[in-house]
């Protein structure tokens, strides 16, 4: 209740200075339904960080879009043509990111993504502008591939769901892992019982396994996984590891590898900031996604010191100069305004009752996309 | 794949399929006893769930988790039998989908409401955690077996209940002809309360069940819906025989397809075409296999006509 009354009083906070805002964000994120944990992350890291720079001439306009693409556009287009803002962000998914993002930019709106980044985005379809904060869909599983190599892993096992972005994920560890792979598995999207694809994985002679199984689908395989005996090491990326659902999994991720731009131990004042107060604010510790969020807003923020959204060029520049304070230490964007970043390897530990993730390595230091030199802006 | 791996498969769907049976048969019997199409049979499983992984968090006991999940989820089925259902039994078919559906979702926004938007931590009891060995070296664990034989023993209950017990010959005359049996002195409210909130009850357990095993999360139903609707109406819509036999049916299909067909293409096609069609068909094929059986028995397996 604590985070819907402060988000409401941040929210109203912001509604009574609309007189003189002359900044509008739409926010268009999954606050309803299975996957509400990551919009929510990100919506409280970015109002989060609305409520600390203080300012009177921002406005944000929250809406849910039910992780519907059909709902997302209709609140898109409302935003655009009723609310008249300036700037659109919020989106998790990358279908629904497809489906908002190339007409809003069209329209000259501004769409800053703090999560979904897919591969056409960066590369032919990208825009002067669309910035993304997070990273390209493809990075975390391409850092995963090269740790699985500095490992001395010669033989994975890998599955994803069987869908657009799954698909990325298992491009994106084959383009750097360079051992063998004893099996590859598409799932169903949204499927929780695993047994068949771990018998097979049993079955395999694989030395590791490398799964892309985002939200209730990781913690159900998890779960399992640990049940089955099988013990060959695991790794993943971050989405089935955030600071949410660890909580679901319990023991059953403990000592985990996984790989992140992002925790909570990266040694800088403000992630140091960023962790004491977001939990003191909501009651729990930060995901990857709130702090998406909040860089997200801290971006929009250091442009707004900078020029005036009214001035496109200015502005976009501003944007692009990216100079505020990231919790992730340093922050550039690419040619393709893409974030070039270290990607870092977890691992899942219990510190005390909560359990989280401490970094071991670096995976990739100042990585890029993949698509960049597809993308004529 | 060898003799093995395909008995550990065929564990899989059996598993699967006892899971289904339970989730199916509260479906089966309000839809062929009362004729009501219920949605929001999803969100009873989710309650059973939720109330499971509260007690479980709460009092640390696995027994008494799925005991709070029977209790929540009968108590949940007799609430909505009372205050919402009970007014749709002369309604058409598409007004009982609307309001079940209105039901989903303030199942849902209620769950979100109480216990937030991230998932919750249920395990499977320290005793059944980890594997155990089967003749022939066969790892498998040990709460999956635990699931089967529960499963099983709650079919034998229902085909006792159901052919066995007044009640029983109650719930089929009441299917049979429901004026006839209200004539005959039978409070036809009162075991319609009965029958949903027994259906409830599988399905809060079923919930519960396999909540220990998956992620407890708000929507974790609907998936679970969908195939249990694939159940009944390959079964037979009102026959738990047909649930049962639906079910397992069902289980192997869809655990032996998703382990066979990539295999199957892989034998003609280049490795990743074959992995992605394989996967495609896959997923497709319980839905064929329903489409078949309509063909050929336009009422399901076991079904009147």
């Amino acid at each position: 209740m604590k985070l819907r009354s402060a988000a409401l009083a941040a929210a109203m906070a912001l509604a009574g200075a609309t007189a003189q805002a002359d900044v509008k964000v739409g926010m268009i994120t999954t606050l309803s339904g299975g996957g509400a944990g990551l919009g929510i992350d990100v919506r409280d890291g970015f109002m989060l960080a609305v409520q600390q720079a203080g300012r009177d001439d921002l406005e944000v306009v929250i809406e849910d879009d039910q992780r519907k693409p059909d709902i997302a556009v209709q609140l898109a287009d409302k935003m655009i043509q009723s609310e008249k803002v300036d700037i659109l962000t919020g989106i998790i998914w990358s279908n629904l990111a497809m489906a908002v993002v190339p007409a809003a930019t069209a329209q000259g709106k501004f769409y800053l993504s703090p999560n979904a980044g897919p591969s056409p985005l960066a590369g032919k379809g990208c825009h002067e502008n669309y910035f993304n904060v997070a990273w390209q869909n493809d990075n975390l599983h391409e850092a995963a591939g090269a740790y699985a190599n500095d490992t001395g892993f010669k033989n994975s096992f890998i599955l994803a769901p069987n869908y657009p972005a799954g698909k990325d994920a298992l491009t994106g560890y084959k383009r750097f892992f360079e051992g063998e792979l004893s099996g590859e598995l598409y799932t169903k999207l949204g499927q929780t019982d695993y047994a068949a694809e771990i018998a097979q994985i049993r079955a395999s002679g694989a030395d590791s396994v490398y799964f892309f199984l985002p939200g209730g689908m990781g913690i159900s395989f998890l779960k399992q996984y640990a049940a089955s005996g099988v013990d060959l090491p695991l790794v993943g990326p971050a989405f089935s590891f955030d600071q949410g659902i660890l909580q679901a999994v319990g023991d059953a991720a403990m000592g985990v590898k996984n790989t992140s731009q992002w925790n909570k131990d990266i040694d800088n004042a403000t992630n140091a900031a960023f962790v004491d107060t977001f939990q003191a604010e909501y009651g729990r510790l930060p995901s990857l996604y709130a702090s998406q969020g909040f860089d997200t807003a801290n971006l929009l923020i250091s442009a707004m010191g900078k020029a005036d959204v009214a001035d496109a060029d200015a502005f976009r520049a501003a944007l692009k100069a990216a100079e505020f304070a990231s919790v992730r230490g340093d922050f550039a964007f690419g040619a393709n305004h893409h974030p070039v970043q270290d990607i870092y390897v977890r691992e899942v530990i219990k510190e005390g009752d909560v359990y989280t993730n401490k970094i071991i390595a670096t995976g990739l230091t100042n990585h890029a996309d993949a698509y960049a030199a597809d993308c004529k802006m | 794949m060898t003799i093995l791996l395909f008995i550990e498969q065929m564990l899989n769907g059996l598993q699967f399929g006892v899971m289904l049976f339970l989730m199916s048969a509260g479906l089966t019997l309000v839809f062929g006893v009362m004729g009501l199409i219920n949605l929001a049979h999803g969100s009873l499983y989710m309650v059973g769930a939720f109330a499971a992984a509260a007690v479980a968090a709460a009092t640390g006991s696995f027994v008494l988790a799925l005991m709070a999940s029977l209790a929540a989820a009968a108590l949940a089925g007799a609430l909505i039998e009372l205050t919402v259902i009970r007014r749709l039994y002369d309604r058409d078919h598409l007004d009982q989908v609307l309001a079940t559906f209105a039901l989903i979702l303030i199942f849902s926004e209620g769950t979100r409401w109480m216990f937030g938007s991230f998932p919750l931590f249920l395990d499977v009891p320290k005793v059944l955690a980890g594997p155990v060995t089967l003749p022939g070296g066969i790892q498998y664990p040990a709460y999956r077996l635990s699931i089967i034989v529960i499963g099983l023993v709650v079919a034998a209950g229902m085909f006792a209940l159901i052919n066995r017990t007044r009640v029983g010959i109650r719930i089929r005359a009441g299917e049979a002809d429901r004026e006839m049996i209200a004539a005959l002195g039978v409070d036809i409210a009162k075991l319609y309360t009965f029958v949903f909130a027994l259906g409830a009850a599988l399905a809060g357990f079923a919930g519960a069940l396999v909540g220990a095993i998956q992620s407890v999360q708000v929507g974790m139903g609907e998936p679970v819906l969908i195939l249990a609707f694939v159940v009944i109406v390959i079964g037979g819509i009102g026959s738990i025989k047909g649930a049962f036999v639906g079910a397992l049916l069902v289980g192997f299909t869809d655990t032996l397809g998703r382990i066979l067909l990539p295999q199957i293409f892989a034998l003609f096609l280049e490795p990743s075409a074959a992995v992605s069609v394989g996967s495609a068909l896959a997923s497709m094929l319980i839905y064929i296999l329903m489409a078949g059986v309509l063909v050929f028995r336009p009422r399901g397996l076991y079904g009147v006509a």
